[in-house]
């Protein structure tokens, strides 16, 4: 920045730097392990009920991964209760998510009914999930103990789950409810995976050392297919079917804990064939919908591609021959899925990884790279720039920090001394089992607000030389219970706060108090609650945006609706409103970013010239969303992005790049001429210098504040992988 | 990739043409205009990129157009022939045809060729050629008769070659086919008489030649269907005397056989020529596009409404009368690639759509691309000849050779087996070669004397074999003891049996070293220590640690104790235990690939004293191996330490009650017990390293989270 700011006012060449605060933080997300991982059920069912956390803080691995065709979405569930869903049309953004509960551990998820997403897990209960208000439509408790499994029938009416107590539960779908139908005949013991036969007459129900075949007309098991418990001609205690797939053959493929994938004659219930694959478990298995691949997923973080293939060219002939092994996952891939065109595959590690099918692949876009997302894609970090403190949020509590100081100055690349360290201020946990949403500290400093499921809060901060106290705001109005996003206007004196209604809270601050000023109800049949909120500077507007409609912009002195952007494909990821001119920035999924005039309601000539030329393909490409956006407040030509890998300088005074022009040119060396630099200048100007980047905003004219999480710290965190000797094998 | 693009009609009006179709399409001196002569009494010159006519030009009733009107591009000029005899030129002012300059000539016209750089030439009926600036100087002149009697000039065509006007004429005359070539510079003229080879009966339909630096290639499709190439010498060497020219097959089959009228070939490039005709008896008339050099048909176009069987390429377009209406089809041929012959798209490069490097698919991949190959439209085979003097019959080369290996004697079918190794290799090529040394073999049995050993060595020596191509080849060597082939059979073949690898083990062992330095054996693997190995004794490296094992201070002491007063046993283990040339079979052995499950049953049944040897060898080569710090051998392809152990393993597992008994290897099982126990030593110091460094990691890790808050100094563009 100041750089910049020395080439274009000031060309004294004088050593002026910018001095950017840098932290890591501890975690970006803290989310509490509900299983040990690779621990057999009994154990876990058993220290689930204390309720306590145990062991070591860990960062939530994945359970449990389901991909909806119709929508092309992909819902993921943590081992702390979470759900995210991911648009694969859209770039795979994560588009909604349902916070986590401490009791909640998933042990499995389905869609069903076409759109109706299900979850089910160890406390016992069936939730529903309401995509549009993103909230627990309802819980249900199907009384069989802990639930293992779950299958939706293939016709999408029935579900089917499998509890701890050995029974098979059939339940029907009803419009808003679910329904008990009956009971299975009751095997010795849990059911740890279910899978039905495409013609929806028959379940394969993997259990402890069996696999049972029920007829589901009359619940009755028809067959048993036991399972060798010989590993490597050592015998294990016990072996456990992790998963089973029925394919409308009448072939069951099973997966088992001593490393085997078989495959079984239904019919006869003998076995056909055998793969040992993997000297540990094969926790998970998905086929694809045409049944001629399918993909298994090992503790070694390994995970197998298998596809029926011809035995000789000519024959029709075929066969299941492992063809391809992937290793993106340093732990157990806990849960697999097989979209028509990508392998999909998550783990304790953290990661969803993404793995396109190359044969399925014709040109090379955003879908032929290899995808994994690790980091939330949304925003877990505020600043207080006037006191230039930092939120950050995590699972069941928030830590601030007030930033250091130096006195020194240093040329480019330098770190300064500190003349004083960052102080952390507060920790402040939640009450209850419940996760953090989101939270907010506002500009001045003084105000903190967070939100869970059913709670709202917010503090009052006085800061008295090195001390602070915090005073919590009772009394919260009874429409604030849940928010999806909170925002404090640029002056402090407004809180804004989305609802998971649809509608918007508009409160006014007091010394310690509130008032209500005003609640934008949403328009008339729309209940998709708002996720991103953007105040301008001057604090006159508001926008808000969804998850798939368009943007509202609101004037906040007239209280009422200005006008909405165009609506546009791909959903927003994040949104900022410019000081001085009020226009508004959106970025959307696919990288494409708008500028909107809020006071010309229309898109700026710039947006138009950008949209004109279209933005470089590597930007395009780019892994990762936009998930802030920022503004210099002396330089209205600037606006600052970041997503997890980069930032960038967006410099609208300066030509756009096209196709040819190096997207990425880093600082061109000093002893070029300034006509060679202005040459090779283009409008984006990109730094790598920070990654993983969770945050990033500017503080002041000259100083940047940049929050990094580092994958070590992360991987640190879990627990260690399966040991492979690496010598005297 | 040769393309045909989206196909134009010239005129709306149908032309006056003929039952015979068109008398010509000729270039002017402007690129994108034509000359259109139909069979009456018109001309018009069009323009294609416009599709209009741009002029029109009609002799008087009565009179008859009889060669289609030229350019000439030295004047500007178009010339005519009406009437056989009568010239006329004219240029784009005049209106009237009857009114431009006239000239009677002595002769009738066959045609008049004009083409850029050379002033036009009349070629006369009876096969003389004259310059037009000649004949206009003096029409009435005296037109000498070049051909016989009954020769009837079928076709013509005017080239330039290094500035040489060369003029090339096809007569026939009761079914023989002539060709002259006439020198225009120098008046020489040479006429070749067209060998038709077997298919004496075959009407040579359409011509179309190309030429380059030495021969001119001349095309023709025969009546049969298929494309012959003719090459005829421009330069005589001998001029004067009837020389005979042999055609050769290019292409089979392109059009259907009886097509009677309607089949006409234009060449289009070096590889490419276009085809007009139905493809298969009774379709609908096609325009196809061949390459002869992949022998594929690139791109057809059907033409429903029927042509009169004339082709005509100018620039990048093709010409042909559709039904009643002149067509024009622009033709474009991109630089083949082999992506593009293999039939996968090549996407263009605009960004974000890149091409995609080709995966293997599983689902595809077997075999399947070849079946693609041979499923083109019609399924052809299509060999284009070699030689050019000799009419082969079609037999494919393989056939033929094998015939050739069921009769012939051994020297005959070595030579014969090099020419057709020659040849370009087909998609096919591993099975032929297979299906050849099947007959070889085949041959073999029924006739013991014949052992065709140096055509094996050469098939061999493709790399397309494998053991399951020829089952029976490596048990005919085996049988044969022939140790060089057994050793090539090992380093070429990827799926060897286990009891044959076993089978060529035992004989390697076995074998007398007499035999053996008879033996031509590929040395290679062994070159690097052979010399160490036979003559001088290994220097002792008693001071370095070898591979962490040091047989002299090893701690095994009650052993040691039996071995020390033998000082010379260090020495005996390092000294190689059989002669190079059997090492390197053994090597060869060492890194065929095998399961042990499947060979371990195998390995029982060799002899005692065998076994020991080849440990000894196999101990040998590991003391080799651990002399330099990456543990490998010298030499090219040596055995890797992996496969040396695995082989140790498998060899004592197999026969280790045996081997305990011998005394002889009595010592040898001590040193491999030290080894051994040296290797547990390396591996758990080797795993104490890595935790060690695992720790050291995390530490620094630590040292890193300490610095947690920085202020760093950043200059920002």
């Amino acid at each position: 920045m100041a750089a910049a700011e020395r080439g274009a006012a000031r060309p004294t060449g004088d050593n002026r730097t910018s001095r950017r605060r840098r932290r890591r933080c501890r975690e970006h997300s803290l989310r509490t392990s509900g299983l040990a991982p690779r621990a057999l059920p009994g154990q876990s069912a058993r220290a689930r009920g204390s309720g306590a956390e145990r062991g070591p803080r860990r960062s939530a691995g994945i359970r449990c991964v389901a991909y909806n065709n119709q929508s092309n979405r992909l819902a993921v569930s943590r081992t702390d209760g979470t759900v995210e869903i991911y648009n694969l049309s859209a770039n795979y953004f994560q588009e909604k998510f349902f916070p986590g509960h401490e009791s909640r551990a998933t042990e499995a998820l389905c869609w069903a009914k076409g759109q109706r997403l299900f979850s089910a897990g160890l406390n016992g209960e069936i939730i529903e999930y309401d995509l549009q208000a993103l909230n627990i439509k309802y819980a249900m408790d199907a009384f069989g103990g802990p639930i293992w499994s779950m299958a939706a029938s293939p016709s999408g009416s029935q579900l089917l789950i499998g509890c701890e107590d050995g029974s098979v539960k059939l339940f029907q779908i009803i419009p808003d409810k679910i329904q008990f139908e009956r009971n299975f005949d009751r095997q010795k013991s849990r059911i740890l995976s279910l899978s039905w036969h495409p013609s929806g007459t028959h379940i394969a129900a993997g259990s402890i050392d069996y696999i049972s075949v029920f007829d589901v007309k009359s619940g009755s098991a028809i067959h048993k297919m036991l399972v060798d418990r010989q590993y490597m001609n050592v015998s294990k205690r016990k072996c456990i079917i992790w998963g089973v797939a029925f394919l409308s053959d009448g072939t069951v493929i099973s997966v088992d804990s001593a490393g085997k994938v078989q495959f079984w004659d239904s019919a006869t219930g003998t076995l056909v064939k055998n793969h040992l694959i993997a000297n540990a478990d094969v926790q998970s298995i998905a086929v694809s919908d045409q049944e001629d691949s399918f993909v298994v997923g090992t503790a070694e973080g390994t995970i197998f591609h298998f596809q029926l293939v011809s035995v000789t060219s000519s024959s029709s002939e075929k066969q299941w021959v492992r063809t391809k092994p992937f290793q993106h996952h340093t732990h157990d891939v806990r849960t697999v899925a097989h979209s028509p065109t990508a392998l999909i595959s998550g783990g304790t590690d953290t990661h969803l990884v993404i793995r396109p099918l190359m044969e399925k692949v014709e040109v090379k876009n955003y879908d032929a790279a290899l995808r994994k997302i690790t980091f939330p894609h949304r925003r877990l970090i505020s600043c207080s720039k006037k006191r230039q403190l930092l939120l950050f949020q995590f699972s069941h509590h928030l830590d601030l920090w007030r930033l250091g100081s130096t006195v020194a100055t240093g040329k480019h690349g330098d770190t300064l001394p500190l003349s004083k360290d960052a102080d952390h201020l507060l920790h402040l946990k939640t009450k209850g089992p419940e996760n953090i949403i989101c939270s907010c500290i506002s500009p001045c400093g003084s105000w903190i607000a967070y939100s869970t499921a059913s709670r709202f809060f917010l503090y009052r901060l006085n800061y008295e030389h090195d001390s602070i106290s915090l005073q919590r705001v009772s009394k919260m109005p009874a429409f604030l219970r849940s928010a999806l996003q909170i925002l404090f206007s640029e002056d402090s004196t407004k809180l804004f706060v989305a609802s998971n209604q649809g509608s918007l809270h508009v409160i006014r601050l007091l010394e310690g108090s509130f008032k209500h000023l005003h609640t934008f109800q949403p328009q008339s049949g729309t209940v998709e609650s708002m996720c991103l909120l953007a105040v301008s500077p001057d604090g006159n507007w508001l926008a808000a945006s969804g998850t798939s409609a368009g943007v509202h912009v609101y004037n906040v002195k007239r209280l009422k609706l200005h006008c909405t952007v165009p609506a546009y494909n791909f959903p927003v990821t994040a949104l900022a409103i410019a000081p001085n001119t009020n226009n508004l920035v959106i970025a959307h999924s696919d990288q494409q970013i708008f500028e909107y005039s809020i006071p010309d309601k229309q898109y700026t000539e710039w947006s138009r010239t950008v949209q004109k030329q279209g933005f470089h393909h590597l930007w395009l490409q780019r892994d990762t969303p936009i998930t802030h956006i920022s503004f210099h407040p002396k330089r209205p030509m600037y606006i600052l992005v970041h997503d997890a890998y980069m930032f960038c300088i967006i410099d609208k005074s300066l030509p756009l790049p096209n196709d040819k022009t190096l997207l990425y040119n880093p600082l061109p060396p000093t002893n070029e001429s300034d006509v060679i630099r202005r040459r090779t200048a283009h409008a984006f100007k990109i730094s790598k210098i920070y990654k993983p980047l969770l945050f990033m905003d500017l503080l002041d004219e000259r100083t940047l504040v940049a929050v990094e999480r580092p994958l070590d710290d992360i991987i640190a965190q879990l627990p260690p992988p399966i040991k492979k000797k690496k010598f005297g094998t | 990739m040769a393309a045909l693009e989206e196909e134009f009609t010239l005129s709306a009006v149908p032309l006056g043409a003929g039952p015979d179709g068109l008398l010509g399409v000729e270039q002017s001196d402007k690129t994108d205009q034509f000359l259109v002569t139909d069979s009456g009494r018109t001309v018009i010159l069009y323009k294609v990129s416009d599709q209009k006519p741009l002029g029109s030009w009609s002799v008087k009733q009565g009179q008859i157009i009889t060669c289609p009107a030229v350019c000439n591009f030295q004047t500007g000029e178009y010339i005519v022939v009406h009437d056989h005899k009568v010239l006329r030129l004219w240029n784009n002012e005049d209106v009237n045809l009857d009114k431009v300059f006239k000239a009677t000539l002595s002769a009738e016209v066959y045609r008049i060729h004009s083409i850029q750089g050379t002033e036009p030439l009349v070629l006369f009926k009876e096969g003389a050629v004259c310059g037009l600036e000649a004949l206009l100087a003096e029409p009435q002149q005296k037109i000498e008769t070049v051909i016989s009697d009954e020769e009837v000039i079928k076709w013509t065509k005017f080239f330039m070659v290094f500035r040489h006007p060369v003029l090339i004429f096809i007569t026939e005359k009761h079914g023989n086919y002539f060709a002259y070539v006439q020198m225009f510079n120098s008046r020489i003229l040479s006429k070749y008489t067209l060998l038709l080879g077997q298919e004496e009966k075959s009407v040579i339909q359409s011509f179309t030649a190309s030429v380059d630096r030495k021969f001119i290639s001349l095309m023709s499709l025969s009546s049969d269907g298929c494309i012959y190439e003719t090459l005829i010498p421009i330069h005589p060497s001998d001029p004067g005397k009837s020389q005979k020219v042999v055609r050769s097959l290019v292409l089979k089959t392109v059009v259907s056989g009886n097509a009677r009228n309607g089949v006409a070939l234009t060449i289009l490039d070096q590889d490419h020529i276009a085809v007009l005709g139905p493809p298969l008896p009774a379709s609908k008339e096609c325009l196809s596009i061949w390459n002869t050099k992949f022998q594929t048909l690139q791109i057809s176009k059907e033409l429903p409404q029927g042509t009169s069987g004339q082709l005509w390429y100018y620039g990048e377009n093709l010409f042909m009368l559709h039904g009643k209406f002149l067509t024009v089809i622009p033709y474009k041929c991109e630089v083949s690639s082999l992506a593009g012959a293999l039939g996968k798209l090549k996407h263009s490069q605009d960004p974000g759509t890149h091409s995609m490097s080709h995966f293997v698919n599983w689902e595809t991949s077997q075999g399947h691309g070849f079946e693609s190959q041979n499923s083109e439209p019609s399924k052809r085979i299509l060999r284009r000849r070699k030689s050019e003097t000799s009419v082969e019959p079609e037999v494919p080369a393989s056939k033929q050779l094998l015939s050739t290996i069921k009769k012939d004697s051994e020297k005959h079918i070595e030579v014969e087996l090099r020419k057709f190794l020659a040849i370009k290799r087909t998609p096919d090529f591993h099975t032929v070669i297979g299906d050849i040394v099947m007959g070889l073999l085949g041959r073999w049995k029924t006739e013991p004397s014949f052992y065709p050993r140096n055509s094996l060595m050469q098939l061999i020596q493709t790399h397309v074999l494998s053991y399951s191509l020829c089952p029976g080849l490596m048990e005919v060597a085996l049988e044969k003891t022939d140790v060089q082939m057994l050793q090539l059979c090992l380093q070429q073949f990827p799926d060897i049996p286990e009891a044959v690898t076993c089978a060529c083990l035992k004989i390697f062992l076995s074998i007398g070293d007499d035999i053996l330095q008879k033996a031509d054996v590929n040395m290679e693997s062994v070159s690097a220590y052979s010399d160490a190995v036979q003559d001088e004794h290994m220097e002792e490296q008693s001071e370095i640690l070898q591979n962490g094992f040091n047989p002299e201070e090893d701690n095994c002491d009650t052993c040691d104790k039996e071995l020390s007063e033998k000082s010379q046993d260090t020495l005996e283990t390092t000294l190689c235990p059989v002669i190079p040339k059997k090492a390197a079979l053994l090597n060869a052995i060492l890194r065929s690939a095998y399961s042990e499950t499947f060979l371990l049953p195998h390995l029982k049944d060799i002899p005692a004293q065998h076994i020991t040897l080849f440990l000894q060898y196999l101990y040998f080569l590991y003391l080799k191996c651990s002399e330099n710090a990456t543990m490998t051998l010298p030499g090219i392809h040596p055995p890797t330490l992996n496969q040396i152990m695995d082989w140790i393993c498998l060899l004592l597992d197999a026969n280790f009650t045996v081997v305990v008994m011998i005394p002889e290897a009595k010592r040898l099982l001590l040193s491999l017990y030290k080894f051994v126990k040296s290797q547990i030593c390396i591996c758990s110091e080797l795993n104490k390293i890595e935790v060690s460094f695992r720790e050291l990691q995390k530490l620094s890790q630590e040292k890193n989270n300490r610095e947690l808050y920085s202020i760093e100094v950043l200059e920002l563009f």
